[in-house]
């Protein structure tokens, strides 16, 4: 029976329906599955296939995005048994994005946090044209251990050094680790101003952010 | 008889414009800049000050579009107009906005400094396709708080063509204005002979920043002529379908051209944009993409059925190399945009998604850009009847008409001669002049047209006000001395 389901869940991620995913969550608790088991047997599976997928060039954002809305869903619909059980999910790690002051491009930022969540981390997205202080202050306020900054325009990518100069002054790495992204940031860029991790895409991404919390193996 | 590409038909232009006047209405214009809000808010529009949204009704656009000029020239030094926005004039400048130049030796993308930008210009300033000049490169080696006026400085300096620009900032492009200025004489000759056209951005879905919408004002107010660039991001930042980024882009251009028009009525403005197809593989702008170029090409039919200065961005690509990819990209791009009667077509030289500008590729470009005008003279009617006046004295050789007088006299009016990076050779010429291929050929002809370069004469009284108002800036912005420039040692 669960197996079943199970195969269900996985397959309304990889099609993207937040209304299938919600209803198989409902349906879960009402069947008084461990919610637990419901995301990581069922969901996830779904996650980690399109995520698999778009690696080999199979999927594309589109669907990408859509898998991830649908675990949101799920998620949200499974969150509240896992509390009453005084249990919460595992996350693998607290991330605060933004997208650095002067920029307000944020199409991969989001994208990004999308696919963090759908993976597993707790994601707080400032959103665009954020200072360095209320990056690290959020990043303070929530005990994260993982800030990504992203940048498009040229003249604003120096910003994303301002973040990482003012956490070393303050004596916050190597607790806190920086991701960058960003379509003008370069491998130099990232040496140069001493980020933590990089990546080209989205799904890099959760690779990267995996590796920088320790979780590289999940 | 000038060809046309029309993807859209009457029908079809007028929905696009319909449905952009509903956008405008509902969700509305994001506008961020409190002037422009209250300029559109004393025209009628409704404004909630709160979520920055603008509802600008139908008639007060129309208004706009009544005082806006459907034609306008950009001066060059001398003060000749070259560069016609309006009508069917097809026009090209080298892209902008990259950050590094491609290093012809190593294939590296090198981050940009003073001495790039100035090869830059010497190859723009050198090859008749390019009507205009662009501020190409940003440069790394001066502080961020000039680096958008100093692209101009160094452009003033090396180039006698009129200008497409850009500021960074609401007070650069107060100083940019002022540089001009300089050279203009005063600001109300440069208001009369505009030496350069800004470019002014929505940000995508349907925003005008403080920034966009300030440049917009300042400019209007000065009287130099503003670009729209509107950048549906089909699929990401804007509707997926290709009409719906069109429509998008009409909603943008028009809220835009109304702030505008409100700020200083009459004053120029052109109906631009760098939209791109949102690649759902990579998550980047292919500029290059055919249908980028589908959606410039329509953009600039709805343009002009309003009667306005069109511009795009076509002719660069993603290849990070001088390679067939570039090159299938980059001319269809030009082709396209050509066809399409679009007056300023930017984006020449430019490699990896407008990030990197390329000497060698603005060389080939420029042959590209060549076939392309070639292609928009036409069919030429020369001679009274088509073929039959031709035959007297033909024996059914293959040579005879070689050996007539009105071949000599037509045959460079028919063809267009190609410059040496282009292969026509036999196989046997090809081999002893070194078996090279078109990056190569391109390489050896920017080393030719740098060794014959030759800054421009240009009034010294001009050129060391120049100089001093960049260096003040510059001071400012916290550097003592600009970088020392070749063949110019300023009083």
């Amino acid at each position: 029976m669960s197996e079943e389901m199970y195969k269900q869940m996985a397959q309304c991620i990889i099609d993207g329906d937040s209304d299938i995913a919600i209803e198989l969550a409902k349906k879960s608790i009402e069947l008084k599955m461990h919610p637990l088991e419901t995301i990581t047997k069922g969901f996830v599976i779904g996650v980690n296939y399109i995520g698999d997928q778009f690696g080999l060039g199979e999927a594309f954002l589109p669907e990408l995005v859509m898998a991830g809305e649908a675990m949101k869903a799920a998620v949200a619909v499974l969150e509240p048994e896992l509390l009453k059980l005084g249990e919460a999910r595992e996350m693998l790690g607290r991330v605060v994005l933004a997208t650095v002051e002067g920029d307000i491009h944020e199409i991969g930022k989001t994208l990004v946090g999308t696919m963090l969540s759908a993976s597993g981390f707790e994601v707080v997205d400032l959103g665009v044209d954020q200072p360095a202080d209320k990056i690290i202050g959020k990043a303070l306020e929530i005990n994260a251990n993982l800030i990504g900054m992203s940048a498009l325009l040229t003249t604003t990518m120096v910003r994303q050094r301002e973040v990482i100069e003012e956490l070393d002054k303050e004596g916050l790495r190597p607790r806190i680790k920086v991701m960058v992204g960003g379509a003008p940031i370069t491998r130099d860029w990232v040496t140069k101003i001493k980020a933590d991790g990089y990546s080209e895409d989205a799904i890099g991404a959760v690779k990267v952010a995996k590796d920088l919390v320790g979780k590289g193996d999940q | 008889m000038q060809p046309k590409l029309s993807l859209l038909n009457d029908d079809l232009i007028s929905r696009i414009i319909a449905e952009a006047y509903q956008l405008m209405i509902k969700p509305g214009i994001k506008v961020q800049n409190a002037e422009a809000r209250q300029l559109l808010a004393e025209a009628g529009s409704q404004v909630d000050e709160e979520s920055m949204i603008v509802r600008i009704p139908e008639q007060i656009v129309l208004k706009a579009l009544e005082t806006v000029p459907h034609e306008f020239f950009l001066y060059d030094y001398d003060g000749n107009p070259t560069v016609q926005y309006g009508g069917n004039a097809v026009q090209f400048d080298p892209g902008s906005s990259g950050i590094s130049i491609l290093i012809p030796e190593t294939l590296e993308h090198k981050t940009a400094e003073t001495a790039d930008l100035i090869r830059i210009i010497k190859v723009a300033e050198s090859l008749p396709q390019y009507d205009a000049q662009s501020t190409a490169i940003v440069c790394h080696d001066v502080p961020k708080d000039i680096h958008d006026l100093y692209r101009l400085y160094l452009v003033m300096l090396y180039s006698k063509k009129p200008i497409v620009t850009g500021a960074f900032t609401n007070k650069t492009v107060h100083q940019m204005i002022e540089m001009l200025a300089i050279f203009a004489g005063s600001p109300e000759n440069l208001r009369k002979y505009p030496r350069a056209v800004f470019d002014a951005c929505p940000s995508p879905p349907l925003i005008w920043s403080n920034f966009g919408a300030g440049n917009l004002i300042t400019l209007a107010r000065a009287g130099v002529p503003a670009e729209i660039v509107s950048m549906p991001l089909a699929g990401a930042a804007a509707p997926v379908t290709l009409l719906g980024a069109v429509t998008q882009h009409a909603a943008e251009c028009l809220s835009g051209i109304t702030i505008h028009q409100l700020a200083h009525a009459g004053s120029p403005i052109v109906w631009g944009g760098a939209p791109s197809t949102f690649d759902m593989r990579k998550g980047g702008t292919p500029f290059g993409s055919v249908e980028t170029a589908m959606i410039d090409s329509s953009y600039a039919q709805v343009g002009k059925s309003l009667g306005l200065p069109t511009h795009a961005y076509l002719g660069s690509t993603e290849s990070k190399v001088l390679d067939m990819q570039a090159g299938l990209e980059s001319g269809m791009g030009a082709m396209i945009g050509a066809l399409s009667g679009i007056n300023m077509i930017s984006g020449s030289g430019m490699v990896d998604s407008l990030l990197c500008q390329s000497p060698e590729k603005l060389v080939i470009d420029a042959e590209g850009i060549a076939m392309a005008q070639r292609m928009l003279q036409g069919m030429k009617i020369h001679t009274e009847t088509l073929a039959t006046g031709y035959y007297e004295g033909v024996n059914f050789k293959g040579g005879d008409f070689l050996k007539q007088r009105i071949t000599m006299q037509l045959f460079q009016k028919e063809q267009h001669m190609p410059g040496k990076v282009i292969d026509r050779d036999s196989m046997r010429g090809w081999k002893e002049s070194g078996s090279l291929d078109t990056f190569e050929r391109a390489k050896i002809r920017v080393k030719e047209i740098l060794a014959s370069y030759r800054r421009p004469e240009l009034d010294p009284a001009k050129e060391a006000a120049l100089h001093a108002y960049v260096l003040d800036l510059a001071k400012q912005a916290g550097i003592e001395h600009l970088p020392i420039l070749e063949d110019m040692q300023p009083a």
